[in-house]
């Protein structure tokens, strides 16, 4: 038929022409022909594989360390699949079915792990994962590494070369490495490929071969260089290589130097940020209003318990969990809070004494509250995918995902409520009651109203903040007691009643921390802090940013 | 009239219920034996110690079932020291001398341990501590039912060492007295082993630390040096959550620094969400994944008790049900629940365990344990990948540390907690 045509084209077009579509007839004839070359041949590695992959669901440990070996070696095209699958715990038994192994694709979803078709039969009896351990995990990643190389995605290319240098190469991986090289397109995987190589070559008994390999290593960021040099420093029997890898290391070291600072200050800041989300619900609270709330932890917690349910009752939903949870978290938090306003704070206006005690006891009861409802265990609050993981700027230097977008929240919550205060008509009756109080009340601000819709305001940011901490730390009835001191701690060191305070103290708190820690433990780190705190409160006992007028008088 | 007559009857029933009531009761003390228990249900740590009161009431209930104990049902006294140290001491003097039971199951912290001690050893007690412990101490009124240093951190140490290759070492932990003892172990041990102490990194954290950037940072600086890392943490409770998503989110994989934790168990997982989790380890005595007859039993127990088929078992449960076991054997040898009687019975008794084996009580009052390594998996369980050949017995004084290498416990021949081989004596309540 094919040929008819061609024929019939023939005679149109000219034999250019021709000579292309024979090639086409042919390519097409071609690529229908090999797979079954390739299958009728292929029926004895199947067989083959299809053992190996019974083998390797079954038996101990230690026996599937060879058989992923075998399965590896075997190169059959399942190959990388079935060892993908391993290491993710998706390979299963299904242990209704004598022999099935299957292949967990997406939430019961499953293929056959020998021939990888879809499974529709649903009735799979209980299913058992095949369990790996760390020794198998190494394995595993290793093979897949060498698998890998040729990948044509570049992103799996580099990390299976960034693989092979944590591995330590031999004779053998240097040689593939170098052959690939040569057809490699990407300019970062070609620089990783010759890290690894010199890495290799820095072994060698040619003093020549690595000196050559130690430049070629100078100022190379990645953790696994620097052992090696310092290495060929004491011991290199040859004074060129000690003294070019002396030169090396002092590159590497001086530009780590940088690159760690920038860490500790990132640190700093984003424990700056934690900081801040806890204290900011608080400079409304205590600073604007003057109440001394103890329970401001407990409305913290209050928030994360509610992105833990907001992930209960839609779990399929985990990656948009937390923008429904931030909206939710603020009404429910805001309204506990303004029911702890009416039925307890109002009455006690003016009697800080008293509100530090009933709030304490109101902490007490929420917490309980909180063992009988959701069990004195911690619940678990899943990550979504976006918040796991870090960017990695440069092998020195990565930023956690999680850390920088509670950063950039934490910023945002900030201007956020810095508008609502200057520039909305609550933000200035809530300005007007606690500059005066009676002065207000004559203009006609309902001042009762007013408190209570700014102690709900403040409440419902903690329980945002509390959304923030779930992606953090442990979301049990303890949460709040943890973040109590440090708030209290920022707002007073900013300045009581003074937002900017409570931003450039949480930031300044965070960064000294990060950077007292080094050097002094955590434990220490903290301590030196509340003592520089107290010895600064003497001294300034207003805080960073008093405030100045009338408002200060009292 | 009718009025007046009623009043009358209602009162006589009322006098002939409150009599019959009384009577009860009275009867009620004499034929049930009291057993005290003594966790707390409220403050930070009722997230652990909450279940092994429920423990308790299961095995007690189980027991009653049984027939009781001499013939005598079993009451269980329940009390809640509230995370609170002192209160700890107020409840046990409040079970003994109030309640009068005849041994007190409880403590978790060893700082409730140490406070619950002077009052045991005054009142004369009995108290039966189920928790993995720092060690350093043997008291006549204790029955230590958890390990000792040498049944979990030397094992997981060795496992590493051996198995794993591992070169340099983290000790992290939270500050205070468990960690800070077993660390100080665990670098004797290493430094006998021939490591140096530039291939040591030891780190301590506070209670509760939730900001780990700099510390993992720290920890992947100091295991990127070509030589193979592991951290054996003693990071304790809530602490644990963040500092295990921190070392995801850098990047640290089980592979590559492996996370070997002694208080990391199913109860702490279940609270967690484990995918950064899986692949590191935890050293314990028992796993709920472990696949013998009693487990499984004692697995359906629970959670048919709890009401609730999504809960855990775990290590200090089992030390629980061997300590309670041991106890009852005990009383029944001796014929009486008499402390001093149960004390001298109690060694030598022996019971079986829930990993397949029987454990021993011992002269020194610590007990014969299997040691278990398991890798978290992505269910929350573990997959035991090494354990000891035979049970370990627990040692009282470390073999390694200066002033306890020559202590030695023996009460029922010596009736001493801290013999000094070296000097031939017995320290007494001076030993530290």
């Amino acid at each position: 038929m094919t040929v008819m045509t061609t024929m019939e084209r023939f005679k149109k077009v000219g034999p250019t022409m021709v000579y292309r579509e024979c090639l086409k007839v042919l390519l097409v004839l071609l690529a229908t022909l090999l797979p079954l070359a390739s299958h009728a041949q292929a029926s004895e590695t199947d067989t083959e594989f299809y053992a190996l992959v019974d083998q390797v669901a079954s038996g101990s440990l230690s026996k599937r360390i060879k058989t992923v070996d075998a399965i590896a070696e075997l190169n059959h095209t399942r190959s990388a699949a079935i060892l993908e699958a391993l290491q993710e715990g998706a390979l299963k038994n299904a242990r209704g079915k004598e022999g099935l192994v299957v292949i967990e694709i997406a939430n019961d979803q499953y293929v056959d792990a020998k021939t990888g078709e879809p499974i529709i039969d649903k009735d799979l009896g209980r299913l058992k994962r095949v369990p790996i351990h760390n020794k198998l995990r190494g394995q595993i990643r290793t093979l897949l590494a060498q698998i890998n190389l040729s990948s044509a995605d570049e992103e799996i290319r580099l990390s299976a070369v960034t693989r092979l240098i944590t591995d330590g190469g031999d004779a053998d991986t240097a040689e593939l490495l170098q052959s690939l090289k040569a057809n490699e397109t990407s300019a970062a995987v070609v620089e990783a490929m010759n890290t690894a190589i010199a890495l290799y070559r820095i072994e060698s008994d040619d003093a020549t071969v690595r000196l050559y390999a130690v430049k070629q290593l100078r100022g190379s960021l990645i953790p696994e260089v620097r052992g090696p040099l310092k290495a060929l420093v004491t011991n290199d029997p040859d004074k060129a290589v000690r003294i070019e890898a002396e030169r090396a290391i002092d590159s590497i070291e001086g530009k780590l130097k940088m690159f760690r600072f920038g860490e500790n200050v990132f640190f700093g800041l984003s424990l700056g940020s934690v900081f801040l989300l806890s204290a900011i619900g608080l400079a409304i609270t205590f600073g604007v209003m003057g109440v001394i709330n103890m329970a401001h932890g407990e409305l913290m917690m209050i928030g994360a318990y509610t992105t833990w349910v907001i992930q209960q009752a839609f779990p399929n939903q985990i990656e948009y969990s937390l923008f429904m949870a931030i909206p939710a978290a603020f009404v429910v938090a805001g309204l506990v809070g303004i029911a702890i306003e009416r039925g307890v704070i109002q009455f006690l206006y003016g009697r800080p004494l008293e509100t530090l005690l009933a709030t304490f006891g109101i902490s007490l009861i929420l917490q309980q509250a909180a063992r009988s409802i959701f069990s004195p265990l911690n619940r678990a609050v899943s990550l979504p995918e976006w918040m796991s993981g870090s960017l990695q700027i440069n092998p020195a230097l990565s930023i956690t995902f999680n850390r920088l977008y509670i950063l950039l929240f934490g910023l945002m919550v900030f201007f956020a409520l810095m508008a609502i205060l200057k520039k909305t008509s609550l933000g200035l009756k809530v300005r007007a009651v606690s500059q005066n109080r009676p002065m207000a009340r004559a203009v006609g601000v309902r001042a009762s109203w007013v408190d209570a819709l700014t102690f709900g305001l403040g409440s419902g940011i903690a329980g945002i903040a509390g959304v923030a901490l779930s992606q953090l730390t442990n979301v049990g009835p303890n949460l709040g007691q943890a973040y109590i001191i440090d708030s209290f701690m920022v707002v007073v060191f900013g300045g009581v009643g003074n937002l900017w305070g409570t931003l450039v103290g949480a930031m300044g708190l965070g960064i000294v921390n990060k950077f007292l820690e080094p050097y002094a433990g955590a434990v220490l780190a903290k301590v030196l802090i509340l003592v520089m705190l107290i010895l600064f409160i003497q001294k300034k006992p207003k805080g960073l940013f008093p405030q100045k007028g009338r408002a200060a008088a009292d | 009239m009718i009025l007046k007559q009623l009043a009358k009857t209602v009162g006589a029933l009322g006098i002939a219920c409150g009599m019959a009531l009384s009577a009860t009761t009275s009867y009620a003390e004499d034929e049930t034996i009291k057993v005290g228990v003594l966790h707390s249900l409220s403050g930070t740590m009722a997230i652990s110690e909450t279940t092994l009161k429920d423990t308790m009431l299961m095995l007690i209930e189980e027991q009653n079932k049984k027939g009781g104990l001499l013939g005598k049902k079993l009451e269980p006294v329940v009390v809640d020291p509230a995370s609170n140290w002192p209160l700890f001491a107020e409840k046990t003097r409040e079970l003994l001398s109030q309640e009068e039971v005849d041994a007190i199951f409880g403590c978790w912290t060893s700082v409730s341990r140490k406070s619950v001690l002077p009052v045991v050893e005054e009142l004369n007690g009995l108290l039966f501590y189920p928790v993995q412990y720092e060690g350093e101490e043997s008291s006549r009124n204790v029955f230590y039912t958890g390990a000792a240093p040498n049944q979990q951190a030397i094992p997981a140490v060795d496992y590493l060492m051996n198995d794993m290759e591992v070169k340099r070492w983290v000790l992290a932990g939270t500050d205070y007295v468990y960690p800070r003892t077993t660390n100080k172990i665990l670098e004797a041990y290493l430094k006998s082993k021939g490591v140096a102490e530039s291939d040591i990194m030891i780190n301590y954290t506070p209670f509760g630390h939730s900001d780990w950037q700099n510390i993992v940072a720290d920890i992947k600086r100091f295991g990127s040096q070509g030589k193979k890392t592991a951290v054996v943490s003693t990071i304790n409770g809530d602490a644990n959550v963040p500092f295990y998503r921190e070392l995801g989110n850098q990047g640290i994989s089980a592979e590559d620094i492996p996370v070997v934790a002694f208080s990391v168990g199913e109860e702490e997982l279940s609270g967690i969400d484990t995918k950064p989790l899986v692949g590191h380890m935890a050293a314990w005595n028992y796993f709920m994944s472990v696949e013998t007859d009693v487990n499984d039993t004692f697995i359906d127990q629970w959670l048919k008790f709890i009401g609730d088929d999504k809960r855990v078992t775990n290590d200090p449960m089992e030390a629980h049900y061997i300590g309670f076991n041991m106890w009852v054997k005990a009383v029944e040898k001796a014929g009486t629940t008499d402390v001093d009687a149960v004390i001298d019975a109690i060694v030598g008794v022996e019971v079986p365990n829930l990993t397949g084996g029987s454990s021993k009580m011992l002269p020194n009052h610590h007990i014969t344990k299997p040691v278990l390594i398991g890798e978290i998996q992505e269910d929350g369980q573990f997959l035991t990948v090494w354990e000891t050949e035979d049970l370990v017995a627990g040692d009282a004084w470390s073999d390694y540390l200066e002033g306890s290498k020559d202590l030695k416990s023996d009460w029922p021949s010596m009736n001493c907690g801290n013999y000094n081989t070296a000097t031939k004596k017995c320290v007494g309540a001076t030993a530290e």
